[in-house]
């Protein structure tokens, strides 16, 4: 019963925060009420009995991740791009439509959810468990997602080098 | 679960392609500029050993295993849809060969790239679990954006991967939100154990028409299904031309064979919940890529909306359903590579610094100067339009075949009658080079590669067209799931 309300107020929280990431105009508010939203995410792990995954996400997405996004923005000083060209008079509809769907999710969603397995969180999980768990029954997704790393990582550096030097070579 | 030979040898290709694809990264910066076409060289060998390689485990009945505790399957179905990735490897790196080269954009990860994405597609054909097939998803797409804006001083070029990049994450998005309700209604991401958990009673529950229309969102964005398509256009025309010719194919027909998976397999207790969903889907990228594609002067953005439409037929086999349409649609991405292939072949010969070969009047009088060009780009177009004896006639018989012996006649009929509108914009490109008069001058490219594709491509569209048995054959042997 407790956790219930716990779980309300966490999710509150991070809905309101996550709408406060598309709405505020500076961006570097943008970016703090995204780290609120992490970090209610972080709660929801504790509450699901996954600490590690907690850990973890502060980690590296409130730690790592933000900390990154904020030094673009300050860097990028995109104050001076116009930010009001997004919102037109056209979007006022899109509202109309997305509260229609978030009602229709609402809806559809609390009618069946009752029997979902995740309702009832299990032993809290050690790390050790998520370690093994990893490299046997999750080691072909585990090392797809090392290739998929190093993918991202040589292209990003293709992307970033200089074009004109290049092609002047 | 220790790790057993079992599972090395059935992941074996994979291992090859993307252990190779490592290598090559280091080696790349041993050779000079001006001579990475040797890296595209290594690659192409590197993929005739993983197809050989595919041959001798397919052969050597090794196959029907679920290996990694249920994440990748070795079987006839994933084979056959890893021999259409080969081929279409080999002939998109024998097509950039010369193109790199007149762009200016000769680099030796562009060739690395087209490896990785090609381990991804693999992957993707043999993954039965949700987790696998959505990675391979990932490392299938991730190397297609980068290549995507490979023109860096192109200003298309970098609009195109920027929709591209931005539009695909979304679309990830989605696509991850439907996988999760997935897991939330039956407690696994395994396909087996879906299609148990949802014929169990979980087809009733409600979020699983919520969860299916995420994945068809999903899927359908790698398709360019309708209303999903509206990046292919742009993306298609400032993509470089051969990186167009192996998305119009390669991530297409990966998504296909994982839509048959996911579909047919796992969900396939729910066919009720999604055949309405793909079915419009299914029209409406008919419709809108044959009628779209009428009013288009690029010939780069007319292959974007007929491959719209393309991917409309297809789908087509997959509301078909049983063994049937799933061989259809097995064959028809085998015969739909050939002759997207064969398609930009013609146009990347036509690519010089006189013109770009991307307009569509470029080609006007193109059997006065180069007959056997103009009959070849002939061939292409009447195997896209499905006019017999070509393959693509065959290739869409067998989906309205199966799509009637399902009884879906009256899908059936819109499919037939939209290829008729497809006809127009096909034959029209065939009067421009027959009936009128050459404009200016012309000039072609002459590259060697391309001549063996060109000629490959069109060999197969033509036996492929007369002789469809033993093909459709190996189709319907491997359109069994495990």
């Amino acid at each position: 019963m407790i956790e219930q309300i716990f779980f309300i107020i966490f999710a509150a929280l991070a809905i309101i925060s996550a709408l406060g990431v598309i709405s505020l105009r500076n961006p570097v508010h943008a970016a703090l009420s995204l780290i609120v939203c992490f970090f209610q995410i972080a709660c929801l792990f504790v509450l699901l009995r996954s600490p590690f995954l907690a850990v973890v996400q502060v980690f590296i997405y409130v730690g790592a991740v933000m900390v990154l996004f904020l030094f673009v923005v300050m860097i990028l000083d995109i104050k001076k791009v116009s930010l009001g060209v997004l919102v037109t008079r056209r979007s006022k509809y899109i509202y109309f439509f997305l509260v229609g769907l978030a009602i229709e999710l609402i809806v559809v969603l609390t009618g069946g959810f009752q029997k979902l397995i995740l309702d009832t969180p299990g032993e809290e999980v050690k790390i050790e468990v998520i370690g093994r768990v990893l490299f046997t029954e999750f080691l072909f997704p585990f090392e797809l997602v090392s290739i998929l790393l190093l993918v991202a990582m040589v292209g990003a550096i293709i992307m970033i080098k200089d074009a004109e030097k290049e092609g002047a070579k | 679960m220790p790790i057993g030979l079992n599972d090395i040898i059935a992941i074996l290709p994979e291992i090859i392609v993307s252990l190779s694809a490592c290598v090559l990264l280091i080696v790349d910066l041993f050779i000079p500029k001006g001579k990475k076409f040797f890296i595209g060289g290594i690659a192409i060998l590197t993929v005739m050993v993983a197809a050989f390689v595919s041959f001798y485990i397919a052969g050597a009945g090794l196959t029907g295993m679920t290996v990694f505790s249920g994440m990748f399957a070795a079987d006839g179905f994933g084979f056959f849809f890893k021999g259409i990735f080969f081929v279409i490897a080999i002939l998109v790196i024998l097509l950039s060969l010369s193109y790199v080269d007149t762009e200016g954009i000769e680099n030796g990860e562009y060739y690395i790239f087209i490896l990785f994405s090609l381990a991804g597609m693999m992957v993707m054909a043999s993954g039965v679990d949700l987790l696998s097939i959505y990675l391979g998803l990932e490392l299938m797409s991730l190397p297609v954006y980068i290549l995507t804006g490979y023109a860096k001083l192109n200003k298309r070029s970098n609009e195109a991967a920027m929709k591209y990049v931005v539009l695909g994450a979304f679309s990830s998005g989605i696509l991850l939100f439907g996988i999760s309700l997935i897991y939330g209604i039956t407690g696994t991401t395994e396909l087996t154990g879906i299609a148990t958990a949802l014929s169990a009673g979980g087809a009733e529950h409600g979020a699983l028409i919520i969860a299916v229309v995420m994945l068809v969102a999903g899927f359908g964005f790698k398709i360019a299904g309708v209303p999903f398509h509206m990046w292919s256009p742009d993306v298609y025309e400032g993509a470089p031309t051969p990186i167009t010719a192996f998305m119009s194919v390669g991530p297409k027909a990966a998504a296909f064979a994982v839509i048959l998976r996911v579909f047919l397999d796992g969900l396939a207790p729910a066919y009720d919940t999604w055949y309405l969903i793909l079915s419009i889907v299914a029209v409406g990228s008919m419709v809108v890529g044959n009628i779209v594609a009428i009013a288009q002067t690029n010939l780069k953005r007319m292959l974007a909306y007929s491959s719209i439409g393309h991917a409309g037929y297809a789908l087509l086999g997959v509301i078909a359903g049983g063994e049937e349409g799933v061989a259809s649609v097995m064959y028809y991405m085998l015969v739909y590579a050939f002759m997207n292939l064969g398609i930009f072949a013609v146009m990347l010969y036509m690519r010089t610094t006189k013109r770009s070969g991307e307009l569509i009047s470029d080609y006007t009088g193109l059997a006065k100067k180069n007959a056997p060009l103009a009959f070849v780009m002939l061939l292409f177009l009447f195997s896209l339009a499905g006019i017999p004896p070509t393959a693509g006639f065959i290739g869409k018989f067998y989906v309205f075949m199966a799509l009637i012996h399902a009884g879906h006649i009256y899908l059936a009929v819109i499919g037939i009658l939209l290829s008729a509108v497809a006809a127009y914009y096909y034959i029209r490109i065939i009067m421009l080079m027959y009936m009128k008069e050459p404009e200016g001058e012309f000039e072609f490219v002459r590259s060697r590669p391309i001549l063996y594709v060109l000629t490959l491509t069109a060999v197969v569209v033509i036996i492929l067209g007369i002789f469809p048995g033993d093909l459709l054959s190996l189709a319907q042997s491997a359109a069994v799931f495990l």
